[in-house]
This record gives C-alpha cells, sequence and structure tokens, in this order.
C-alpha cells in the first residue's frame, strides 16, 4: 500500500453515471467493516473519483452455493470462498472529480461527469482526501462533525449555507438541538448573519437539558457578550438562573388575522370564524380581539357584519384561550420589536424563551407576530437601503422549532414563514427549520429549502419529502436510513458540493466549550483586528 | 546447468510427447509420488511435469506375472527367494508437461518441443517447487487435461506435494484455493471436492 491511511477496498466492475458503479471486494476486505455513508475514492486512469458508499451487498459467483451452502465450520473453504465465489460488494455513489483533469487542479473538486473506466482502484477514503472535498477550518467553513468511524473534520461553509433557508430535520431525540446549537455557535462566529430564535424548550438561551446527565451550556453562558435573552416567562427564567435582558409583553392590539389563521387548528375555529376575524379586523381596526370579545350576542354586531351566532361563539371560544395567556395584556408596556431588532443591528443573538408557556398556541402566536413585524421592518430597510444605495441590514436567520405548525400546506401560503421562506433571501432574511415531521412541510417550501441536514428519519412519508428533488434519492435513502438514532447526520444540498454523512461535533464537555468559545475569539480577535486595519486604511 | 547433489534422479525417459512424458523408474517401485513436480532436459530446455500415473508392469510384453507366495511366510520372501523378479518387473511413472524453462525464464505453459528418450528424470526439490509455484497458472493446463485418474485427485494431490515445500502451507493452500475458485468458476461441486482433499 504507497498512501499509509488509504485502504484498498476492490475494484470497479460495472455501474452509470445516474445509478452509481459497483465496486467487487478483495477478499482481504470484509464486507463487515464497510458501512453506508463511508467516504471512497477511486482512482480511474485519469481522474479521481470521490464517493460515498450507498449500499453494500453479498454476491455468489454460482447459485448453486446458495442452495447447497458449503460447511461454514470449516474456516479453511470459508477462506478459500470469501473474495472468490462468494464477496461483497459495494455501491459506491461518485460525486466529484477531485484531481485528474485542470479544472479540479485548479478550481477544486469538480462535480462527475463520467464514471470511472473498468477495473479501477477503489480506496477508502484518506484524510488529505476529506479535506480536499470539504475543505479545512477557516473564516467561513465550520467544524460541524467527523466522518463515521474517521477523525478528520467535516466542514461546513457557513457563508454559503446562510444564502437560504435551511432545515434540520429527525425524529424525537435523534440530536436536532444539539446540533441547532452547534450551528447557531457557528454562525455567530462564522457568519455575517444574526439569529433570533424561538426557543420553544428553552434549550438554546442559558442551557439546555442533556439525556442522562447534567444540563449543557447555551449560547449566553458561552458568548454573553454576543447574545441576549428575551423570556416570556419572567419568572420562570429566574427560576431557573437565567440572566435575561429583556421580558416579552404581547398586546391585544398587536394580534392580526393571520395569526389567527395559523392557529385555527389549535384553536379548534371553523372556517367562517377565520373568514369573521377578516372581516371584524376591517371594522375594529387594532382593537378588534378585544371588541369582540365584549360581544355579548350577534345582535351587538356593528353594522354590515354578518356573522352567525355559533361562528361567533366558536371564534369567542378560541379568542378567549388567547386572552388567558398569561404574557398578553391591553396594551403591551414595552416596544419587543423594536427592542430586539435594537439588538439584532448591533450584531447581537436573541434568544426568545417561552418558560412555562410551552405550550404549541403560545409559540405559534408570538414566533408568528413578532416574525411578521420585524420581516416588515427588514422589507422596508432593504427598500430603502436600496432606493438610497446604502448598507442594508445584517441578515438575519429566525430559528423555529416545529416547523410543520407553521408551514403546513393549509397556510404555508398564508403566512409569514411560507413568505419567507419563498423569498429566498430577497430581505435579508432567512428560516432555520426544525422539525421531527417533515412530511408536514408544504412540499414548494421543502424545495425552497437550500440545505437540508437530515438525522435518522423512520416515516417513509418524512423520509420521502426530505429527499424530493433529489438526483440519487435511491441511494441516499438508505444511507438515511440506516444513520445512528443519535448524533449522526446526512447533509446535502446549496451548501455542501456533495451529500455528506456525519458523526455531529460532541457538545457538552468541558473540553468541547473550550473548543468552540477558543476558534470563536481567535476569529474574534482577528476581526478587530482587521477592523483595526481598516481605520487607518 | 551444475548438477546439485541434493537433486534426485529417479528415472529416464522412455516415452515422450508434446504433453507428457513417460520415465522408468530405476529401481522397482521407487516412484516419484503422485503430484510431485519433476524436470528433465531437452538441450537448453528444462520441461516440468506433474507426476500423474505410476504403473508397474511386466518388463516382457504379454508376460503377466504369476502368484508366487502361496508357500512363503512373508511378501519379502517371495523377492528373496526369486531375486530374478526384480529384473522382471519394471515401475513407469507418467508426468503431465506444465510449464519449461528456457534462458533462464520460466514458463508455465508447453515448451516448443516434447521431452528427448533418455533424458534424466529429476524429483524438484523444495527450492525449486516453490519458485515454479509462484504463479498458479500451471493449474490450467491440469484442469484442462482429459486424464485416467480423476482430476480432483491430482490437482488435490499436487498442491498437497507442493505446500510441504512451503513453511506457511496453509496460506499456500489457501491461495491456491482461490485460484480454483476463480477457475472453476460455476463448477462448485468439484471445487468442493478438491478442497476437501486439501484442507488442513
Ligand atoms: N452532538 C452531540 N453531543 C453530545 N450529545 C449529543 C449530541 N447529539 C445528541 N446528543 C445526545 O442525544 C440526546 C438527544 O438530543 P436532542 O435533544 O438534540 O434531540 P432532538 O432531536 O432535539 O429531540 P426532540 O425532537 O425530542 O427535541 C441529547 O440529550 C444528548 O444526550
Ligand atoms: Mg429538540
Amino acid at each position: 500500500m504507497t498512501q499509509e491511511n488509504s485502504q484498498r477496498l476492490g475494484i470497479v466492475v460495472s455501474g452509470s453515471l445516474n445509478k452509481g458503479v459497483e465496486v467487487r471486494l478483495d477478499s482481504s476486505a470484509s464486507v463487515e467493516d464497510m458501512a453506508v455513508g463511508r467516504y471512497v475514492t477511486i482512482e480511474g486512469q485519469k481522474q479521481r473519483f470521490f464517493g460515498m458508499i450507498t449500499d453494500v451487498s453479498l454476491g455468489v459467483i454460482d447459485q448453486k452455493l446458495t442452495l447447497t451452502p458449503p460447511d461454514v465450520s470449516d474456516s479453511f473453504t470459508t477462506e478459500v470462498l470469501a473474495g472468490t465465489s462468494t464477496y461483497g460488494m459495494l455501491h459506491v455513489s461518485p460525486y466529484l472529480t477531485i484531481a485528474g483533469d485542470v479544472t479540479s487542479l485548479i478550481e477544486g473538486p469538480q462535480p462527475v461527469k463520467t464514471v470511472p473506466s473498468h477495473f479501477s482502484t477503489a480506496n477508502l477514503a484518506s484524510d488529505q482526501d476529506i479535506e480536499l472535498v470539504f475543505g479545512k477550518e477557516d473564516k467561513e467553513r465550520f467544524w460541524i462533525g467527523n466522518p463515521l468511524d474517521m477523525e478528520t473534520k467535516v466542514c461546513l461553509n457557513l457563508q454559503e449555507f446562510v444564502k437560504r433557508s435551511n432545515g434540520i430535520f429527525g425524529k424525537s431525540g435523534t440530536g436536532k438541538t444539539f446540533l441547532t446549537r452547534i450551528l447557531l455557535i457557528g454562525l455567530l462566529q462564522k457568519s455575517q448573519a444574526v439569529n433570533l430564535i424561538f426557543d420553544m424548550h428553552n434549550e438554546y438561551g442559558w442551557a439546555g437539558t442533556r439525556e442522562g446527565g447534567a444540563p449543557v451550556k447555551a449560547l449566553k453562558q458561552l458568548f454573553p457578550s454576543n447574545v441576549a435573552v428575551f423570556t416570556l416567562d419572567e419568572e420562570n427564567s429566574r427560576r431557573r438562573g437565567v440572566s435575561t435582558d429583556f421580558v416579552v409583553r404581547i398586546g391585544y392590539d398587536e394580534i392580526e388575522p393571520e395569526d389567527i389563521v395559523l392557529l385555527r387548528q389549535t384553536l379548534n375555529l371553523t372556517e367562517l370564524a377565520v373568514e369573521a376575524v377578516h372581516q371584524l379586523f376591517r371594522k375594529f381596526g387594532k382593537n378588534w380581539l378585544q371588541s369582540t370579545l365584549a360581544l355579548k350576542d350577534t345582535e351587538e354586531l356593528p353594522e354590515g357584519l354578518n356573522i352567525h351566532e355559533s361562528t361567533l361563539n366558536n371564534l369567542q371560544r378560541g379568542l378567549a384561550t388567547i386572552r388567558r395567556l398569561p404574557f398578553i395584556e391591553t396594551h403591551a408596556p414595552t416596544n419587543t420589536v423594536g427592542s430586539i431588532l435594537n439588538h439584532l443591528d448591533r450584531g447581537i443573538n436573541v434568544v426568545l424563551e417561552f418558560g412555562r408557556y410551552r405550550d404549541i398556541t403560545s409559540y405559534i402566536l408570538v414566533a408568528n407576530m413578532l416574525t411578521r413585524r420585524i420581516y416588515a421592518q427588514y422589507q422596508e430597510r432593504v427598500e430603502k437601503a436600496m432606493g438610497e444605495n446604502t448598507i442594508k441590514p445584517r441578515p438575519l436567520v429566525i430559528t423555529i422549532e416545529e416547523a410543520h405548525k407553521f408551514l403546513n400546506p393549509q397556510v404555508a401560503n398564508q403566512t409569514i414563514f411560507g413568505t419567507i421562506a419563498r423569498e429566498m433571501r430577497k430581505y435579508n432574511v432567512t428560516l432555520l427549520v426544525i422539525d421531527q415531521r417533515p412530511s408536514g412541510i408544504d412540499d414548494e417550501v421543502m424545495s425552497q429549502i437550500g440545505t437540508k441536514i437530515t438525522c435518522l428519519l423512520d416515516n417513509e412519508r418524512d423520509i420521502d419529502s426530505v429527499l424530493a428533488g433529489t438526483s440519487d434519492k435511491g441511494e441516499l435513502k438508505s444511507v438515511l436510513a440506516k444513520l445512528a438514532s443519535k448524533q449522526q447526520a446526512l447533509i446535502f444540498g446549496h451548501a455542501v458540493p456533495m451529500p455528506m454523512v456525519i458523526r455531529t461535533r460532541e457538545y457538552g464537555s468541558p473540553e468541547s466549550y473550550r473548543d468552540f468559545i477558543s476558534r470563536g475569539e481567535a476569529e474574534i480577535n482577528k476581526q478587530a483586528e482587521k477592523d483595526i486595519e481598516e481605520l487607518w486604511e | 546447468m551444475e548438477e546439485s547433489m541434493q537433486m534426485q534422479r529417479v528415472g529416464e525417459v522412455i516415452e515422450a510427447s508434446t504433453t507428457e512424458f513417460v520415465a522408468q523408474c530405476y529401481e522397482l517401485y521407487q516412484s516419484p509420488p503422485l503430484g510431485s513436480l519433476v524436470k528433465t532436459r531437452d538441450l537448453l530446455v528444462e520441461l516440468y511435469g506433474i507426476v500423474y500415473n505410476t504403473t508397474t508392469t511386466s518388463l516382457e510384453p504379454g508376460r503377466r506375472p504369476i502368484a508366487r507366495g502361496k508357500d512363503e511366510a512373508s511378501e519379502e520372501e517371495i523377492y528373496r527367494s526369486s531375486p530374478q523378479l526384480l529384473e522382471l518387473l519394471r515401475s513407469e511413472s507418467s508426468a503431465l508437461v506444465v510449464g519449461h524453462n528456457q534462458g533462464d525464464k520460466l514458463h508455465h505453459y508447453l515448451p516448443p518441443k516434447p521431452a528427448r528418450i533418455h533424458g534424466f528424470v529429476y524429483l524438484c526439490p523444495s527450492e525449486e517447487v516453490k519458485e515454479f509455484s509462484q504463479s498458479f497458472n500451471f493449474l490450467t493446463i491440469l484442469i484442462n487435461t482429459h486424464l485416467p485418474v480423476s482430476q480432483d485427485e491430482l490437482i488435490a494431490a499436487c498442491l498437497r506435494q507442493m505446500s510441504q515445500a512451503y513453511e506457511d502451507r496453509y496460506a499456500f493452500l489457501v491461495a491456491a484455493g482461490k485460484e480454483l475458485a476463480v477457475l472453476l468458476g460455476g463448477e462448485f461441486n468439484q471445487l468442493k471436492a478438491i478442497l476437501e482433499r486439501i484442507r488442513q
């Protein structure tokens, strides 16, 4: 073996560009050491290919062998047959060429346009190969995890990442929250973007829970000067020892019909009740919610409103639920939207924690209302900046959980989140959606998601919806279905040169915190130096 | 080539064709073992053969030996009381040509010409067996020839013999087995029969 850490696997025996190539394993390589998701290089005659194992299978030369199997207790016979009469096959999907032609030498890895020739040698990718493809940690690239069974770092280009809306998927307990926290740290360190996080379960601001262990530190503990924690439930935050920066209150007059549209299902409202909201809003204006709740019966409806008794009752019952939410007041004493924008403008990331109000009604209402108004501000400022040729506001990434509640097909084209997802980043705002049921998200929205990061999914419909639109769905499906139940993910789409499988970077040990912080500070110091230099230019 | 001392001379060619040669053994019953690698020389070319058959018959064609031991106490007594028997009988070994050495290059295919009559026949020493079996190409010849003995038996005997030249006999036999597995392809039953005969 010439290269020390490239291990020979076998030779290419057949294949096609569309379906990938078949590699016949050498008898010295055991199928049992293989795993889908591993990276492989193939030494073609003129080019080097880089790909991923997407399936592993067994072959026999003679079908008789399967009918009258040899005596397996005889190790001699088994050893002779291994790799000759019986052999292992790898299905490898080549994605990139990494050397050989001029373009890939000058411009780095290129998408494949052909397949390696017959009997080309396949090796496990070496550390250098992986670094070549996924890049080294630098000011744009962030170490997000490692390949399965390797110690090399796999990096994600976050500058590219934030150019689109992105999604993190996976069934419950697979590591979405941990991965998101890691990514948010990355965004905070490596991108120009600033984050607004709607933190339904109080996991991102101060501390997060860890299965079978002590809580882990979250963003504000690690980066106190870059993160502000807003809370809906001051008492609860205080009890958890969180140092908060702002207490959020919502006024009745801030709630608009669109918020009610989203809440239709959770509040059990009829179609007609939602229609009535629009009418009432037109009639009463900002105070519509209070005015509606004050109505005793349809008799008291103002002129020109045609709302049935049962519809009004249905609506009033729903609105009463909202009124009971403790953070809602007649008029909000403080300007939450203003304060959030103020922080974001200074480059401070905002985590809004919900305290005890983890019910879906609170979450949808608050996230939607605030996002709608913040987005309106961004829109205005971006348009103004374009008109006057001045600086646009900082790119903003909004993180929401339970994304399908905001982006399901029934509501996706009526809500602000649907709009943001579809507009890409026209107004410098993108989404980071987290969901365990991606099949609940509208197809069109899914197709607009730039980079998808998915942990294990086992529901067929969820898998299909995440992989929809990829050219090698079948292959990726087998990779996705075989991820470990925790801390492993498949990443594909806009920000990565090819689909990649990672073991997510470890989060929660003292070393991991030190690692996150020190890299960040080095980066920030560099930035400070740069800023000072620019002062004198 | 200097005739080395350890090279064991076993007989002399008495019949030759392109594909095989027959050696008469110098001593009755002192034939090279089944499957062993032997060689003989035709001027510049050394021919290698694998012993596939050995016969012991009457020297005079048509005359068959008769039973003699009725009044003897043991089998040895028969030969002791009729010493002329050793002159009347002979052992002959047939070897299948599997390769040759020409100009110091080893080839695992048939030589241009057959062996010469009266060429001396030697049993190859371990070193030479090792060298010859660096390549398993000779197995193709064994597989593709029709012989009076069973092919499976011959191949197995040959590999068993050769393996004795190796310190790691097991590794040699596994390697040979793998070669056979490839050569025999779909003939799994034949492969199995051979493997059963060589397994350690
Ligand atoms: N990168 C990681 N480092 C250390 N531990 C991890 C990591 N990823 C996942 N884990 C472990 O897996 C557990 C579950 O992860 P997490 O809470 O992120 O799952 P989730 O997908 O957000 O689940 P849910 O859908 O229920 O919110 C964590 O409590 C932790 O113990
Ligand atoms: Mg979670």
